[in-house]
């Protein structure tokens, strides 16, 4: 990436303090990361709220389109 | 900012999502469905092929959601959310890139990381481990099946990221063609050991103890004891348009992602004249 020669007008000026942003942007990867098991994984292999498929079902097409694993 | 790119990049994926629902809904349904009509009638001859043999019938599972539902709601909420999960991993990535990846302007950055979400968590992955319309895959192996995929998908991004610094420290050295060179050789290599040492889905040891050595889980034709054909192996055409769509659903995606965030980026770091002044 920080390989595209770009001769440009305004070079990508922000550097974020990584230890201040760091609540949002951990809490923001945690709540992705458990999106992406949810619609993907859960009550597959493993399952959170118990023995049922509703999630599963549900999302059932989404989850062959996305390219998870599925029955 | 950290917020303010985060939103963005959780508004942006929704509408990503969005679009990419739409492109499957036209394109990837009637796939599904025949996929679904294949297992239907292959359930039915091995039903047949079980009553002449004597065996019992097996259970077939609960409908919980109608194929109505399926196929329009779940599947659209499905991409939606999964457009939002991966808006906000790119906002993420974004944020952490700006700036540390070398003089590039907003809205390209915008697009390099969405091509690395796009490479990362769906193509790479998908090289191994190829996305699979209903009717192929067995009960029996989901749980390695999904651990491999994972695994498959920690693995392609990690190396993406360790591939990205490779590249910025080779810079200094051989300069910035020289090092993407480099880099993307040095992904490659890591990739490709990484995709040879992982089990092919039909190496499970419970698909070769059912179903002898294969390389995928793809139903093969159905023979009654004699040996004669009696249904089918899995529709070769339905099997290319599924995974074909699925990559251009995947595609569109990303590209939404990154399209649309690139000039919300630009203004959003746009050094204002008021601020100059100040400065």
């Amino acid at each position: 990436m920080s390989t595209i020669p770009a001769t440009t007008a305004v070079a990508t000026p922000v550097v974020l303090p990584l230890p201040k942003a760091m609540l949002w942007l951990g809490g923001t990867v945690l709540f992705a990361l458990a999106l992406y098991y949810f619609i993907g994984i859960d009550q597959g292999a493993t399952s959170v709220f118990g023995d049922n498929m509703y999630i599963h079902e549900f999302v059932h097409d989404a989850r062959h389109f996305l390219g998870f694993p599925c029955h | 900012m950290e917020k303010r790119i985060i939103l963005r990049g959780v508004l942006v994926g929704a509408l990503a999502g969005l679009l990419a629902f739409v492109f499957a809904r036209i394109f990837a349904e009637p796939q599904i469905q025949a996929a679904i009509d294949y297992e239907s009638g292959r359930d039915q001859a091995q039903a047949a092929l079980d009553k002449a043999a004597g065996l019992p019938a097996g259970d077939e599972g609960p409908e919980i959601f109608s194929r109505a539902i399926q196929a329009n709601v779940g599947i659209g909420v499905g991409m939606v959310l999964f457009g939002v999960a991966m808006g906000a991993l790119f906002a993420v990535a974004y944020a952490v890139c700006l700036g540390r990846v070398g003089n590039l302007r907003p809205r390209t950055l915008s697009m390099l990381v969405a091509g690395g979400g796009f490479l990362g968590i769906y193509l790479v992955p998908f090289i191994k481990y190829p996305a699979n319309p209903p009717s192929i895959g067995h009960q029996e192996t989901i749980a390695p099946r999904g651990a491999l995929y994972v695994l498959m998908m920690v693995c392609s991004v990690a190396f993406l990221i360790g591939a990205v610094v490779l590249g910025k420290r080779l810079a200094k050295r051989f300069g910035n063609w020289n090092a993407t060179l480099l880099a993307t050789l040095a992904f490659v290599v890591v990739i490709g050991v990484a995709m040879a040492l992982l089990p092919s889905l039909g190496e499970l040891a419970a698909n070769v103890r059912d179903y002898g050595p294969q390389a995928t889980e793809t139903p093969l034709p159905l023979k009654n004891p004699a040996g004669q054909i009696v249904y089918p192996g899995f529709p070769a055409d339905v099997l290319w348009d599924f995974r074909f769509y699925s990559i251009a659903a995947q595609a569109i995606l990303w590209a939404t992602l990154g399209l649309v965030f690139a000039p919300l980026a630009e203004r959003l770091l746009a050094p204002k004249p008021a601020q100059q002044l100040a400065m």
